[in-house]
């Protein structure tokens, strides 16, 4: 059985504190690991994924415990620690269990941050550095394949990426939601800090055009706003300054109200109106809460995003349930295409395949010729039968014929996708319908 | 034949209602796409039904209360499809179908018998004046509907308490800008129903102006949304107050084309 010989160990946020983590082996360059990896007797394949959060091998093994010991070995190498705290703070799954903790990791399911993007492009990254080194064989190229597809079907089909989980995410998700389009918006920075200039840089992303600083010390404002090609005002501007922006982000270390409901009442007037979105996130705070109760003045504080993001992220835990359907799902449907790699039932479907054509072709024919004799029709059944009996005889021969298990899997693979045997199976693939899903998904928009 | 046809209608914009409330809760996009089939289904029938009724009753079907609400639901229907075919509002339906649905069932429960016509209206100014004027009201309910999602958006956002609504309406400026679109639209058909109306009264009773309830009303609604048009260009009376403003000149609206008829008594009293 192929499944049984897919691996993986590592340790993750999960299983080991990061002071445990930061000793281990694989940090930044995986080439060397991964030499010795695919060094250690009986494994085929290998890939190693290296993250702030996880460090995991993946690899198909003849000998899967003793190669299973030797990467544990390598990983834990310069960590001083015995192989018993090593596997305790270390996992290690096989076959069904190996797949399915794959595509839950690929799907951002095992992420600290659960439906974090990132983690899909750091496996694309690890699984390119072990393709392009012929690390990986015929097993892990369509078990990471698979891997980012099912990533892909999870992001399409529910909602786990799509609420905010930190504030300054939560922060430009309400601006899109007050102001529509950001495209041509204006935001006004008052005061340094880095949660205010992370989510002023988000909030650029999303199509804001100008930013402008206001700082105590101008000299710091002026910075600030080179960075982000903005410009620089004294804080004695503020009030001024709202007529002209959209989102103020203030986050000063003033320690009482730097702008009061009184002070922007007129200024609404002079906006006629248009929107103010106002976020405080200074401790002490810096805006009025009073401003909330201005027409049009939408004012959240540190507190209230915060509560955005909590709501956020159990709403991510429920799609993180529809999310773990889907992966089973498609677990077992790769476990059946792994079954399918063994020499017996590529054969028979190799048969069966030839078998169905035959069949087909004749039934066409022989409505053209209907004063056949039985014996005619007899003997046009038995050429037909030999002309596919004689084709089929040379690759039977080729998948039947003693090699090395590489061999033999590359064999097997050329063999499936020359005859087009796992075409079959890919028609009824839901992956399709869920395409037309997404087409319809985009063609109706807000 | 219109009787049957209408039932049918009916029966599909309620279903066409269930299905959009269904795909509310759900979000599902299958879902989704039934509704609209359903509504477009409903909203053929009716025309047909429209015109059925039209070769019956021998006259355009829109003198009695039935025929004016009916048609009112038509133009609700219409706008609310036309709208959707180069602008589109996440989850608007949901809000236009009960409304459709509600009018409709108004509809079903007045008197369906087909009136003589008065002489006073016998002319071909019956057929563009009163559909203007109700193909109007159509304009002003969809924005009626902006209205509603607007405040019920906004209060969530204000709030910050997050409930059905967050996740499900559109951006706030997305809601504002539909409120000015279908007001764009049904404020100049409401000055041409009023303006058509004047001269085929000057026609039918020989003057452009009698201060009955019916004219009053309708030059009081179109006073109250002129005014909100006005504010808006040059105030920035926009968003919230815009939002009040829609719910309340379609209160109006509704009253001019009701109220009056059951209330107060004039000229148009003899017009459901």
């Amino acid at each position: 059985m192929w499944a049984d010989t897919i691996q993986v160990l590592g340790v993750n946020h999960k299983t080991a504190p990061v002071a445990v983590r930061e000793k281990l082996a694989v940090s930044g360059d995986c080439t060397l690991p991964l030499l010795k990896i695919r060094g250690l007797p009986g494994c085929l394949e290998c890939c190693l994924l290296s993250t702030c959060n996880r460090v995991e091998a993946i690899f198909v093994s003849r000998e899967p415990a003793a190669t299973a010991r030797s990467v544990r070995g390598l990983l834990f190498a310069g960590s001083q620690l015995s192989d018993e705290e090593a596997q305790q703070y270390s996992y290690f799954y096989r076959g069904q269990e190996a797949i399915e903790h794959l595509f839950r990791v690929a799907a951002s399911l095992d992420s600290m941050i659960v439906g974090e993007p990132q983690i899909l492009g750091q496996l694309k990254q690890a699984y390119r550095e072990a393709s392009e080194r012929q690390h990986t064989g015929v097993v892990l190229n369509k078990l990471l394949h698979k891997s980012f597809s099912v990533a892909k079907r999870i992001r399409s089909e529910t909602n786990i990426g799509g609420s905010a989980v930190s504030i300054s995410y939560a922060a430009v998700e309400l601006a899109r939601k007050i102001f529509g389009q950001l495209d041509g918006k204006q935001v006004l920075l008052v005061g340094a800090g880095e949660m205010a200039e992370l989510a002023a840089e988000h909030l650029i992303t999303q199509g804001i055009s100008q930013v402008i600083v206001a700082n105590r010390t101008l000299e710091r404002a002026v910075n600030l706003a080179r960075r982000f090609n903005g410009s620089a005002v004294g804080l004695s501007e503020l009030v001024p300054q709202l007529e002209l922006v959209d989102i103020l982000i203030s986050s000063t270390g003033a320690p009482d109200l730097i702008l009061k409901r009184d002070d922007v009442k007129p200024v609404m007037r002079l906006r006629k109106n248009k929107p103010l979105f106002l976020i405080d996130i200074a401790v002490p705070r810096d805006l009025d809460p009073e401003l909330n109760q201005i027409d049009n003045v939408y004012l959240y504080d540190i507190d209230d995003l915060k509560n955005v993001v909590e709501l956020n992220k159990g709403e991510r835990e429920k799609e993180a349930v529809k999310a773990g359907r889907i992966v089973e799902e498609e677990t077992l449907k790769f476990v059946q295409w792994l079954e399918g790699m063994e020499v017996a039932p590529t054969i028979t479907a190799l048969r069966q395949k030839a078998e169905t054509i035959r069949e087909s072709e004749l039934a066409k024919t022989m409505t053209l010729f209907r004063d056949l004799t039985p014996k005619q029709e007899k003997s046009l059944q038995m050429m037909t039968g030999a002309i596919i009996s004689k084709l089929l005889h040379d690759p039977i021969l080729f998948l039947k014929a003693e090699v090395t298990p590489e061999e033999k899997q590359a064999r097997l693979d050329m063999a499936r996708s020359l005859f087009g045997l796992d075409r079959l199976q890919a028609e009824s693939d839901p992956a399709n319908e869920h395409g037309q899903a997404e087409a319809l998904k985009k063609s109706a928009g807000p | 034949m219109s009787y049957l046809l209408f039932q049918v209608t009916f029966g599909g914009y309620l279903l066409a209602t269930i299905v959009y409330v269904v795909y509310f809760a759900t979000q599902n996009p299958s879902v989704r796409l039934a509704a609209r089939s359903l509504l477009l289904g409903a909203g053929l029938l009716h025309t047909a039904t429209l015109v059925v009724r039209y070769f019956e009753a021998g006259h355009t079907p829109l003198t009695s209360n039935h025929e004016a609400v009916s048609f009112f639901a038509w133009s609700v229907t219409w706008g609310f499809l036309s709208f959707r075919w180069r602008y589109r509002v996440k989850n608007f339906g949901v809000f236009v179908t009960p409304l459709i649905s509600l009018l409709m069932l108004i509809a079903a429960l007045s008197s369906r018998n087909v009136t003589e016509l008065p002489p006073a209206l016998k002319s071909d100014w019956l057929p563009v004046h009163a559909s203007i004027a109700i193909i109007a009201n159509g304009f002003l309910a969809l924005a009626f509907c902006g209205g509603v999602m607007y405040l019920l958006l906004e209060r969530e956002i204000k709030g910050k308490r997050f409930g059905i609504f967050y996740s499900r309406l559109p951006s706030l400026e997305s809601l504002d800008a539909l409120n000015h679109h279908c007001l764009a639209v049904g404020f100049p058909l409401l000055t041409l129903g009023i303006i058509t109306g004047s001269i085929w009264a000057k026609q039918a009773w020989g003057t452009y102006w009698s201060w009955d309830p019916k004219e009053t009303w309708s030059l009081i609604t179109w006073f109250l949304y002129a005014a909100l048009l006005h504010q808006r260009l040059t105030m920035g009376w926009r968003r919230r107050r815009a939002a009040i403003m829609t719910i309340v000149g379609f209160a109006a609206a509704l009253f001019t084309l009701w109220g009056v008829s059951y209330l107060l008594t004039g000229v148009h009293t003899y017009v459901g």
